[in-house]
């Protein structure tokens, strides 16, 4: 800058520091995102795996942010499908915390309350393994980055039926997504020729499973299909399974996903062998967005560590926020979050190409067909069918609109 | 009766307990100063205020009466979770729902009561814990009326007094649980004063006694146990009503576990354990697990067992020997 009079150099001071004024708020823009998880009890290896997966992310694409842009997480811990305490860490996260943005909604229990929380107060709100079909439904500004039980669990009914089983009898969790589940187990098997002989509902917070197999084990059905909230629970159904003499006998099990997890596979014996269950997600799949998924999670982790579908809606629920948070550059506004939702899609996501259904925030992707085999002597989903593109079948078969 | 155990409480009764002292205003001077002071903790405060008149009713029981039950929460659930299914039905009102569901709870408090204060100790102590699963259980599988583990939905209340809604910030849910907490106090200190607080007494430290005085023991402690009940249930029904949810925790054991852990903190038998011991115990837990999301049961554990080691007597002990050291040293 040439040194002219001092008049112009007074003007160009004041030019030069409006413009400086002008670009400072661009500068240090922190999204805070608060995290509700279950981090302690029964459940918190399932809470881990959200976690697991949300640090990983940060590491590998925090960095992706636009300049001066930050996102800051504060951790809360719900203990566990505690509906009631979710809502008050949600509220505090709001009141004191001031955040932008929820996530985190493990159990749909305590997802449903938070939901009706971002309604009231106007925050976008990132479900990430929540899997009752009714969640969405609850406010505008929730989306969904997990699954739902139906769809699991319906294109699994039809594959029962057209696949020659005729008699079955359900096993579910008492809760919504188990309820969901039972539901759309019996239209897809009913529609398509099967009948449902008996049903039974297992409390949520069972250790024992005998007496319900025991149960199931009188009726003599073809199929057995059954859900429970996967992690130590899975386990915990296998071995009840395998005592009571139900692994390789005419009884055929079926499921979501959930039910052979895949951190706890190893944890499982035998027992789980042959089993069939329905998932978007399976880390033994040959994809390459898995295949880099894996390796990074299990340099981060240890070669023991194993991601599951848990871990992966949590790494996609962090992918859509931060690409929100992109968008915005970082002054994060509820209404234009949302309105970026509806078209938010990740092609590259380890389970596959994956986007957001625009009506009812409701994630679409590919579901697989997996069966339990032994591969290279450790216990594995092996995927063996994809269906392309599916969104939340209830929306359409009981809502009946879309 | 009456007259035989009121000359015997007069006789055990220290400097007059219905005079009011300058330091019983200070859990209200400092409930004030908190809403001033700590905006955006007021759901905190709300609890706590809930959890403290849920201990206070149960201090009637322990401290007062001699029963330790723990089944404690059977009660605190019923009134909860009549105010959340009065709402769901349409009947909305913070106060009516109130007065209903603390009635509910003193008739599940008479049934149970009448059959569990046959016995005494141990088996009684098994008996209110068997009165909570039940109930628990009977919450858990009637899904249809109570939501299960996914809770009771859709609960919301009417504005207070047709004036004040139940907002996001949880203001009108403050000062609404800081008065009937007050309010409930009140009763509560008039009646442990009563001739029928002090049988109460006579009661747990003697009944063989209490009976060759011609007291009716069991009459006494039923009465003592429906009181109890209300108050709980009324706690039941604050909680439901502030923060328009009920959930199947309300009615757990480990609730039970939690309160009485609260109250024994806090010290027993004095009305003022639970304004100590609730506010320490849930304070700390929130801060612990702010801290440390992971691990944040061990330090409370951790202290816990610090306090029970060194403060025995509770936390309200603690301070009256520390008050009692001052005083002496000022003195000298």
């Amino acid at each position: 800058m040439p040194a002219g009079g001092g008049l112009r150099a007074l003007a160009t001071a004041a030019v030069l520091g409006t413009a400086a004024l002008m670009t400072v708020p661009a500068q240090a823009e922190t999204v805070m995102v608060g995290v509700i998880l279950t981090y302690s009890g029964r459940d918190a290896a399932l809470g881990d795996q959200i976690d697991k997966a949300i640090r990983l992310f940060q590491k590998l694409h925090g960095h992706e942010l636009p300049d001066g842009v930050k996102v800051e997480l504060i951790r809360r811990d719900d203990t566990g499908p505690n509906p009631d305490v979710a809502k008050r860490l949600a509220q505090e996260l709001i009141l004191r915390e001031k955040v932008d943005i929820l996530t985190g909604g493990q159990w749909t229990p305590n997802a449903m309350a938070v939901a009706a929380l971002s309604k009231e107060a106007k925050i976008p709100f990132v479900t990430m393994t929540a899997g009752g079909s009714k969640v969405t439904l609850q406010s505008p500004y929730v989306v969904r980055t997990g699954w739902t039980l139906w769809q699991s669990s319906y294109p699994l009914g039809q594959w029962a039926a057209k696949n020659g089983f005729k008699r079955a009898y359900t096993a579910v969790s008492d809760f919504a997504p188990g309820h969901d589940g039972e539901e759309a187990f019996t239209k897809g098997f009913s529609e398509n020729g099967g009948e449902v002989i008996g049903s039974v509902r297992i409390p949520l917070k069972t250790t024992d499973y005998l007496p319900f197999l025991q149960k199931v084990k009188d009726a003599k059905p073809e199929v057995l299909y059954h859900f429970n909230p996967g992690g130590p629970q899975a386990t915990a159904f296998m071995k009840a399974l395998a005592d009571i003499g139900l692994t390789n006998s005419d009884i055929k099990i079926i499921g979501p996903g959930d039910i052979t997890s895949d951190d706890e596979l190893p944890n499982m014996g035998k027992a789980p062998l042959g089993v069939i269950t329905m998932l978007q997600y399976s880390p033994a799949a040959t994809r390459q967005a898995n295949k880099d998924f894996v390796a990074a999670w299990k340099k981060e982790y240890g070669a023991d560590s194993v991601p599951t579908f848990f871990a992966v809606a949590g790494w996609d629920g962090m992918r859509a926020i931060y690409d929100a948070v992109a968008a915005q550059k970082g002054k994060i506004d509820a209404d234009r979050t949302m309105e970026f939702f509806k078209t938010w899609a990740n092609p590259g996501s380890p389970r596959g190409p994956v986007r957001l259904d625009p009506v009812h925030r409701d994630i679409v992707q590919h579901m697989y067909l997996r069966r339990v085999e032994e591969v290279e002597g450790k216990l594995a989903n092996v995927e063996v069918e994809t269906l392309p593109q599916i969104g939340d079948p209830w929306k359409t078969v009981v809502l009946g609109k879309q | 009766m009456s007259h035989q155990s009121a000359t015997l409480a007069a006789a055990t009764r220290p400097a007059d307990p219905t005079k009011l002292r300058a330091l019983e205003v200070l859990p209200w001077v400092a409930a004030l100063t908190f809403y001033f002071v700590a905006p955006g903790y007021e759901p905190l405060a709300t609890q706590v205020f809930v959890m403290i008149l849920f201990a206070l009713s149960l201090d009637l029981l322990v401290g007062f009466a001699g029963i330790v039950t723990l089944g404690h929460a059977a009660l605190f659930g019923t009134g909860a979770y009549a105010a959340g299914l009065l709402s769901v039905n349409g009947i909305t009102d913070p106060i009516v729902t109130a007065v209903l569901a603390t009635l509910a709870a003193a008739a599940v408090g008479l049934v149970t009561g009448a059959l569990m204060l046959r016995t005494k100790g141990l088996a009684l102590l098994m008996l209110s814990l068997a009165a909570c699963f039940l109930l628990y259980e009977v919450a858990n599988q009637a899904t249809p009326w109570t939501g299960g583990d996914d809770g009771l939905q859709g609960v919301t209340f009417s504005p207070l007094f047709g004036i004040f809604p139940f907002d996001f910030r949880g203001q009108t849910a403050f000062f609404y649980s800081l008065g009937v907490l007050f309010l409930a106090f009140l009763a509560m200190r008039r009646l442990v004063n009563s001739p029928f607080g002090w049988s109460l007494r006579g009661i747990r430290e003697n009944d063989g006694r209490m009976r060759a005085l011609g007291c009716p023991i069991y009459l006494r402690r039923l009465t003592a146990y429906v009181l109890a009940s209300a108050i709980a249930g009324l706690a039941g029904a604050l909680q439901a009503q502030t923060t328009q949810f009920v959930a199947l925790h309300v009615l757990s054991f480990q609730l039970s576990g939690d309160i009485l852990i609260m109250l024994i903190l806090g010290g027993a038998g004095g009305l003022y354990g639970a304004f100590i011991g609730v506010p320490v115990y849930m304070l700390a837990q929130d801060l612990l697990a702010k801290q440390d999301p992971a691990n944040w049961y061990l330090w409370q554990g951790a202290m816990l067992l610090a306090i029970t080691f060194f403060a025995p007597g509770g936390l309200t002990a603690l301070a009256q020997q520390a008050l009692s050291a001052i005083k002496g040293k000022l003195r000298r």
